[in-house]
């Protein structure tokens, strides 16, 4: 009998498989496709502490590969997701649920995650300091080590649930970066969020999207991923939840080798509204093809 | 919002024909049963490509989805050399469509281009439920004109405007207005929608939006839309919306 359970921070998960944030809004559009509760986890869009419009349309380019988005962290505000969208949830989703939360300032942060922090439904708070989107916003902070730091000791101070800081692919090395993350008291890594990129149409002569640059995910950017994972396994003993390009129960296994004790699918739950329960199914049969008994057993089993 | 959830299915292309000369109709055969209103489109998969396709839904019975289409790009063009027999993945259901029920006895249908084909199924049901419906169809040039016929054949009154004059009224689909209509429902291009939105002051309708869209399932924000109640995806919440709640100026 495949074990597919895995611990972080000690929330016990029946399977490491966890929506990412921005894919799986706030849970009800699958809700209505499929039990939700199969799931691991998922983690909710990202939040901040005013509502947001977010960017203007068009908002997405593709590859053949990947897609390209600048949704701009559109959400309702933290007040309206717990005293309306948690509570919505609640009826459909049983487990603990993983709260991304975005910001443009450290007190922003902070005050943000001390508000969800108070929900008994929030299992993880993950701190995205790694939009690409926002202009002079969070991946400001999560390109710079003092500034993950920051945010980090800001929202530690004022929460009691694990922290994860959700990182950003886009810098030279993501070493130092997850390094201060560690040395500021974060409870995990989540990586990798999108990386930035751009499509250019050829009638108008101008960028696909109205934000110009996006977010680039989907299947191409999973050896990136691989490879940012891998190495922050090997420089912070902290537990890791890998995303990037994940869309099988193949690039799950591989993600956890790399060093993830739990794995984000993110664009292909846009592609195929059903991918988390296909690649939920198939992950049995994988792991007794490669002789794996119990997930757990595989963390970080590359290095 | 719409009764039954999507469903993604396997499809087969049992007619594909052009109708102009860059819009093709595509007859699938396949389960219809997440189809529960006019208005609804089809999210289609195509090898090659990343994202699924919005393609609106022209008519739908129980064994067959009918897609007209425009090639206007990559998608659409690849999408356009698929041969009958061949299979194509769908999410199907998708989509706030139109209320037949708001029509009133006389209601007026106005269509821009390959904003005509949602109107269609539309106007079958109408005529289905007693009603007398006219139904406004605008192009560009006489070349361009499909479904006229289709429509005067369901028992519709049909006006075609052309905007050089080639054929029907010369000029733009508001210069065909009939002097009393009950209620409108339109798609097409923005320019028109709002022209019409001008026009059809003091009339209620409900109006089909277009916008990029990343999911088609109301997951990613992608397509969303400022209205006067807030926020609203057009994948999920439209594509159809009373032209009342659009924020737009007179």
């Amino acid at each position: 009998m495949a074990d597919l359970k895995v611990t972080l921070s000690g929330l016990e998960l029946d399977n490491p498989l966890i929506p990412a944030s921005g894919t799986f809004g706030y849970g009800y559009e699958f809700a209505e496709l499929y039990d939700i509760n199969m799931l691991g986890s998922f983690s909710f869009k990202g939040t901040t502490l005013e509502p947001r419009f977010g960017s203007p349309t068009p908002r997405f380019a593709e590859t053949p590969s990947c897609r390209i988005n600048a949704v701009r962290m559109q959400n309702p505000g933290i007040d309206r997701v717990i005293s309306e969208e948690l509570p919505r949830l609640k009826k459909v989703f049983h487990k603990k649920v993983v709260a991304n939360i975005g910001g443009f300032s450290v007190e922003e942060y902070a005050e943000c995650c001390a508000r969800i922090d108070k929900e008994e439904q929030v299992g993880i708070i993950e701190v995205n300091v790694s939009c690409p989107n926002v202009h002079n916003g969070c991946m400001s902070f999560g390109t710079d080590p003092l500034g993950v730091s920051a945010v980090t000791k800001a929202v530690k101070a004022v929460t009691t649930k694990p922290v994860y800081v959700k990182l950003s692919p886009n810098v030279t090395d993501i070493v130092p970066i997850a390094a201060a993350a560690a040395e500021a008291g974060a409870d995990g890594i989540s990586l990798i969020n999108t990386l930035l990129g751009m499509r250019i149409d050829l009638r108008t002569r101008k960028p696909v999207i109205a934000n110009r640059m996006g977010g680039f995910s989907g299947s191409a950017i999973l050896p990136v991923a691989l490879r940012m994972v891998y190495q922050v396994y090997e420089a912070v003993k902290l537990p890791i939840i890998g995303m990037g390009g994940v869309t099988s129960a193949r690039d799950v296994v591989e993600m956890m080798l790399a060093g993830a004790t739990a794995v984000e699918i993110g664009a292909a739950n846009l592609v195929d509204p059903w991918a988390c329960p296909k690649i939920l199914a198939d992950l049995p049969r994988v792991m007794e093809q490669y002789g794996i008994t119990s997930l757990k057993d595989i963390i970080g089993g590359a290095h | 919002m719409c009764g039954a959830s999507m469903k993604q299915g396997i499809y087969t292309i049992v007619e594909h024909k052009a109708l102009t000369k860059d819009v093709y109709r595509m007859v699938l055969a396949g389960d219809t049963s997440a189809m529960t209103m006019p208005g609804q489109f089809v999210e289609i998969s195509l090898p090659g490509f990343f994202l699924r396709r919005p393609i609106s839904v022209c008519d739908y019975d129980e064994k067959t989805i009918t897609l007209i289409y425009k090639v206007v790009g990559q998608g659409t063009d690849a999408m356009a050399k698929m041969k009958e027999g061949e299979t194509m993945d769908m999410l199907t259901g998708l989509g706030h469509g139109f209320g037949v029920e708001k029509s009133g006895d006389t209601p007026l249908l106005v269509g821009g281009g390959v904003g005509v084909p949602p109107l269609f199924n539309l106007a079958k049901k109408l005529i289905a439920a007693g009603k007398k419906p006219t139904v406004i169809l605008g192009f560009n040039r006489a070349e361009e004109i499909f479904y006229a016929r289709e429509f005067e054949e369901l028992g519709a009154s049909v006006i075609v405007t052309t905007v050089d004059g080639s054929e029907g009224v010369k000029g733009f689909v508001t210069d065909a207005l009939p002097p009393l209509f009950s209620f409108v429902y339109s798609c097409g291009p923005m320019p028109m929608l709002r022209a019409l939105y001008r026009a059809a002051q003091g009339t209620a309708g409900e109006f089909s939006l277009e916008e990029r869209m990343g999911c088609g399932f109301g997951a990613c924000m992608g397509c969303s839309i400022m209205t006067k109640e807030g926020s609203r995806r057009v994948c999920k919440d439209g594509p159809v919306f009373d032209k009342e709640v659009l924020e737009w100026q007179i």
